[in-house]
């Protein structure tokens, strides 16, 4: 017994005790898209990118692709692309998702309707279609002692039956399909999908791949993306909070 | 053997011709010589022939402590039969079975020939896996999955039990199958850094490292030592927050709270100290061919000290707690039991098959660099069982914590310079092991006539374990499996890439 009070007592307080306004100290979060003046015709980003995120005449960055490797910035030769710890980027469309030196900030607006049902308790039912565990692990972590996102009444659940909202992760394969669209079906109305992680939202690493089948999203569009390769715990509480209008 | 260097025990590397190619004979023979004179077999897999369209290339892959990898190739016409050597050689099994799902080359006589992942022209057809099937009228079938209960990857178990009594179960892969290795063919051989990470996304570094050595090994590049100490303490920060993450998890199924709640948040630390080295809590972007992208900064170093200090104290009260808790070992103890014969006869590796009594453990028995100054101890336990498998982690981690404070002790910063442009030689090869969290992760690249990628195989110890797991419930109570599952920790991406 005193043992165990002992390790409680080790334990002290782990929770973050505001999820808006943490600071996760060395995280490359939010990339910034400076002012500075490319030089003329470089495209080296664009070449080095990995999943093709980078428009280089708009410049602009699609956080639906990145996977925040940082090889774009270490190729360029006038700092354009630098990263801050803002772990903030979820959106609730698509477009929102990319960001440039005027628009420096994905965008989420309140969904009136998500939050007239769904803004004191979300049950959450995840589906890993491909991930490669990243998001699985980082998502499994918002529910644990120090993200504790049950405080604001977001919970998974295991069966579909009890689930408002599907979460996906991963890139969508061909040998999922069948499961994915059981386990949406068995879900009540109303309902919604939840795009997790660079995988998802865009098939990221993997959109050129034939083992993959995204046509799920094509009919059921996301309420909420959240960037990441994977997505810190605190992107994605945010992402949900800001998402049904709560100030966490 | 002739051909290939041997660059350090764990990488051997350089012109694929070098490699003889043997008749099936003398290769058959080979292998019995390899293991008969106490080698291992580290993989066996296909690749394509040069120069022969329809050929098809048989690679074996062994090694034995201290002595590093050797390589044996015969080659075979598409579709070509060969006598399957499972029957006598059961940890061949998993990979013939790969073998003839990717290029449908016929091992007769296996035992088990079924799909590893339906892949290729298997796609999409998950609903035709040939389960075993056990007859009788007190026999009954449970399937579970592929989505499971928790925020966890998917797979399909099929148990066929009497009563209570698992009698077997069928563990039934694939549904993560991402095409990866097809991918990799696509890309430049020194650009496939990103997408080796999410091999297996919990694995992160030990992928990484074995991609960059081989590489290395290629370029004939020496790096500095600097390098090699970080990369040493990337993936033991990576070894000890995955077993931190099954541990919290075994804990959490056998309801002992505390070491859910402990366990669990003790990885935020250390996957936390990977973040504030590399910016990512998965060790993303971390390791590169040629060096790392992120040398450990001097505010950085003392803060990773304090945080290990801090963590060595929490983590033994407990550790304490745990192995002495009446409910652990009552739950644990003589549950899943793998016994060592079973173990060695499957090929099982890593993290369990030492908890099944097997000493095998890539950092001590090949001593890669920064391994080789600052040894560690082997963990060995030889029950086999679930309370094993956390013994072994638990001590591990206490191993994994020192080796890391110890490299630090007297430094004030590792900078490390930032990696230079490595180039692919054409028509070659590498073969490549690092010891991860969960076991040998082994990788294998070959190059043609321009340097591109012509194969690219990544193995994480996950194919060859699960296995072991469909071992451990025979004759538990369905009821254990959780544990058993867990206390094995295998990667469903890793098997199904
Ligand atoms: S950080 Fe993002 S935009 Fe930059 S190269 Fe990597 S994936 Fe592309």
């Amino acid at each position: 017994m005193l043992k165990t009070l002992k390790v409680r007592f080790s334990q002290g307080k782990q929770f973050v005790p505001d999820v808006t306004k943490a600071d996760p100290k060395g995280f490359r979060g939010l990339p910034k898209i400076g002012p500075r003046a490319c030089e003329a015709q470089c495209q080296k980003c664009a070449e080095v990118c990995p999943t093709h995120a980078i428009n280089v005449k708009s410049m602009e960055i699609d956080l639906g692709r990145c996977i925040f490797c940082e090889e774009c910035s270490r190729v360029c030769p006038v700092d354009k692309i630098t990263y801050s710890n803002q772990y903030k980027m979820a959106a609730s469309s698509r477009e929102s998702l990319s960001v440039s030196a005027a628009a420096g900030q994905p965008v989420i607006e309140v969904s009136r309707r998500l939050k007239s049902i769904f803004g004191r308790s979300l049950r959450l039912r995840s589906v890993s279609t491909g991930g490669c565990n990243g998001c699985e692990l980082e998502l499994a972590a918002i529910a644990n002692v120090n993200f504790d996102v049950s405080r604001f009444g977001f919970e998974f659940v295991a069966s579909p039956r009890h689930a408002d909202g599907l979460v996906i992760t991963g890139p969508l394969t061909v040998n999922m399909r069948e499961a994915l669209e059981l386990a949406y079906d068995g879900m009540p109305d109303p309902k919604f999908v939840i795009a997790v992680g660079a995988c998802a939202i865009s098939g990221g690493l993997y959109a050129d791949s034939h083992a993959l089948d995204r046509s799920f999203l094509n009919r059921f569009a996301p309420e909420l993306y959240i960037p990441g390769c994977p997505p810190h715990p605190l992107t994605i509480a945010n992402g949900l909070l800001d998402l049904l209008g709560r100030k966490g | 053997m002739a051909g290939l260097a041997q660059s350090t025990m764990s990488v051997l590397a350089g012109d694929t011709a070098a490699i003889s190619l043997l008749k099936w004979i003398d290769f058959d023979r080979a292998v019995a010589q390899q293991l008969e004179s106490n080698h291992r077999l580290v993989s066996c897999f296909a690749s394509p022939q040069s120069g022969d369209e329809s050929g098809i290339v048989l690679n074996a892959v062994f090694s034995k402590p201290q002595s590093g990898l050797e390589m044996l190739r015969t080659a075979f016409p598409r579709g070509a039969h060969f006598p399957s050597l499972t029957p006598q050689y059961p940890f061949f099994h998993c990979f013939e079975r790969e073998i003839h799902e990717q290029v449908g080359l016929v091992p007769t006589g296996h035992p088990w020939l079924k799909p590893i992942r339906f892949s290729g022209s298997g796609m999409g057809k998950m609903a035709t896996y040939p389960f075993f099937r056990v007859e009788g009228k007190e026999v009954h079938e449970v399937g579970v999955g592929p989505i499971h209960a928790g925020v966890i990857e998917p797979g399909h178990f099929r148990f066929m039990c009497f009563g209570e009594k698992v009698h077997h179960l069928e563990i039934h892969l694939g549904y993560q199958h991402r095409g990866l290795e097809t991918i990799l063919r696509q890309k430049e051989a020194a650009r496939l850094a990103p997408l080796i990470e999410t091999a297996a996304g919990d694995t992160t570094v030990a992928h990484a490292w074995a991609y960059c050595q081989g590489l290395e090994a290629l370029a004939q590049l020496s790096l500095p030592p600097e390098v090699d100490v970080v990369r040493g303490v990337a993936l033991e920060l990576e070894r000890i927050a995955m077993h931190l993450t099954g541990l919290a998890g075994v804990s959490t199924d056998i309801a002992f709270l505390p070491g859910g709640s402990t366990y669990g948040r003790l990885r935020t630390v250390i996957i936390n100290t990977s973040m504030r080295i590399c910016g990512s809590r998965f060790s993303r972007s971390w390791l590169r061919p040629g060096g790392v992208y992120h040398g450990i900064a001097a505010d950085v170093v003392s803060d990773v000290r304090k945080s290990l200090e801090q963590f060595q104290v929490d983590i033994r009260l407990i550790n304490e707690l745990f192995q002495n808790s009446m409910v652990v070992k009552h739950r644990l103890q003589k549950v899943g039991v793998v016994p060592t014969s079973v173990a060695a006869a499957i090929g099982m590796v890593g993290m369990a098959a030492r908890a099944s009594g097997q000493e095998m453990d890539w950092r001590i028995d090949q001593r890669p660099r920064p391994f080789a100054g600052r040894p560690l101890e082997l963990a060995v336990e030889g029950s086999g069982d679930c309370w094993a498998r956390c013994l072994v982690r638990i001590r591990e981690i206490d191993a994994s914590t020192q080796w890391i404070l110890d490299a630090l002790k007297g430094v004030s910063e590792i900078s490390c310079p930032p990696p230079p442009k490595v180039s692919v030689p054409a028509n070659s090869t590498f073969l490549s092991v690092v010891e991860g969290w969960r076991g040998e992760v082994f990788h294998f690249l070959e190059t043609g006539s321009r340097g591109e990628v012509v194969h690219y195989r990544i193995q994480d110890p996950s194919l060859r374990n699960w296995f072991g797991l469909a071992q451990a419930v025979r004759d538990c109570p369905i009821s254990d499996f959780p544990i058993c599952n867990k206390s094995f920790d295998l990667s469903y991406c890793g098997n199904d890439l």
